[in-house]
């Protein structure tokens, strides 16, 4: 039996990528990482700002989120998200402006705890990258 | 009747300004392809969105504690809404449509005693509605500097609108806007977003066992607000494929009606002159016999 299921990864403007023979999703939920194999239960859940990786016969590809929703059913995992990126063709740019952003919310002084969580998670992806 | 030279500068001026149309169409057709581009690749998202929430909104098990955003607040006294119109104009009937439409619901709402608050997207619908509901306006937003339509503009919106809602200033939210159908039709809507309207659940009620994490009311509660933006984002995309659909079926027909002008004045123009030719032979005629 083939290991394989398809993937669906869509933002607001277009479809950003799908594929058919992915044979592992790692996603960046919002209370730890999930790995998700071919016949998972049907689950939905929500991403918190992290790194996708997608393992596929073809080889492994990363990609930035910013936040997200995911949902797996009958072998078909949609992502959905409002900002993603290569990891391949990232630059740098992008990912300190990204930073600079979320740092200067950080400062805020009227945010609650979720989001505080949030923008911590995302700060230290990002510098992850860096 | 208007003399040789007034003729001629009428002609020239009608042919520039058939230029100017042809050239606008021009712009918009190409403009248009793009943005029907975009607003075909803007569906997956919200259709994926929407499957989703209702999938969530079959599971939630006490419709009591169900999230705000999802029940509504259980009263309907304030209507918000939220007109999307263009921030040009010489686009055809596309702002005067939406106008429309949305009148009909302001009165429909202000004739039960309802209170009405407007929030308007872009400076047309501004501009129309200022003198009848102006006092109803609460909000103006234009994206007049964005070139392109991103949903971080819809999100702006979407903040704006749940901000209102968190502080219980309405109860009941629509949008309106122009849907894309082809290019002569666009169909004036009006959609409620909050609560949200979820009469289509029955078709779509798949009984299906999801595994949450974390628990169902807290994407519930993460996911309505995204929902919103994203409905929102749909519209604008969706309104500027109309607007641009509009324009270019606008300008055509300037541009026709401009070219039947342009033949119409040159018959009048070239019978004046073989009036004066006429008018002049009679005369040297008329000189010469009496001599």
């Amino acid at each position: 039996m083939s290991e394989e299921y398809s993937v669906e990864i869509v933002n607001p403007e277009k479809s950003f990528l799908s594929k058919n023979d992915v044979t592992e999703v790692v996603v960046p939920a919002f209370e730890g990482e999930i790995g998700i194999l071919k016949d998972h239960i049907s689950i939905i859940s929500f991403l918190k700002p992290g790194i996708i990786k997608i393992f596929s016969k073809s080889g492994e590809e990363s990609f930035y989120v910013n936040d997200g929703i995911i949902e797996f059913k009958d072998n078909n995992l949609s992502i959905l998200t409002s900002l993603i990126l290569n990891l391949k063709d990232i630059d740098k740019e992008k990912i300190s402006e990204i930073q600079k952003s979320a740092e200067e919310e950080l400062n805020k002084s009227d945010i609650n705890d979720q989001e505080k969580y949030l923008l911590d998670q995302k700060l230290e992806v990002l510098k992850s990258i860096n | 009747m208007a003399s040789l030279d007034d003729l001629k500068k009428r002609i020239s001026s009608v042919k520039s300004t058939q230029k100017i149309t042809k050239a606008m169409k021009m712009v918009a057709a190409a403009k248009l392809r793009r943005a029907q581009e975009n607003a075909e690749k803007g569906r997956p998202y919200s259709d994926k969105m929407n499957n989703i929430i209702l999938n969530l909104s079959n599971g939630i098990s006490d419709i009591e504690n169900a999230p705000k955003l999802l029940s509504g607040t259980g009263e309907d006294k304030v209507h918000l809404c939220v007109v999307m119109t263009s921030d040009r104009g010489l686009c055809g009937g596309f702002n005067t449509n939406i106008i429309k439409k949305a009148k009909l619901y302001f009165q429909k709402i202000l004739d039960e005693g309802k209170t009405l608050k407007i929030i308007t997207v872009g400076t047309k619908g501004y501009d129309q509605l200022k003198r009848l509901y102006g006092d109803k306006i609460i909000e103006r937003i234009s994206f007049k500097e964005s070139k392109n339509i991103n949903y971080f503009d819809a999100d702006k919106v979407g903040k704006i609108v749940i901000e209102k809602f968190e502080k219980k200033e309405f109860d009941i939210c629509a949008i309106f806007y122009n849907q894309f159908k082809n290019v002569i039709t666009q169909i004036p809507k009006e959609q409620q977003i909050i609560p949200l309207n979820t009469s289509e659940k029955e078709e779509n009620s798949s009984e299906d066992n999801y595994e949450f994490e974390p628990e169902e009311d807290e994407i519930l509660s993460n996911l309505l607000p995204k929902n919103i933006s994203t409905q929102i984002f749909k519209a604008m995309l969706e309104n500027s494929a109309s607007e641009q659909g509009s324009r270019m079926s606008a300008m055509d027909n300037a541009t026709r009606n401009a070219g039947e002008m342009v033949d119409k004045l040159t018959i009048e123009y070239n019978r004046s002159r073989q009036a004066a030719i006429t008018k002049e032979l009679i005369e040297i005629i008329s000189g010469a016999e009496s001599l």
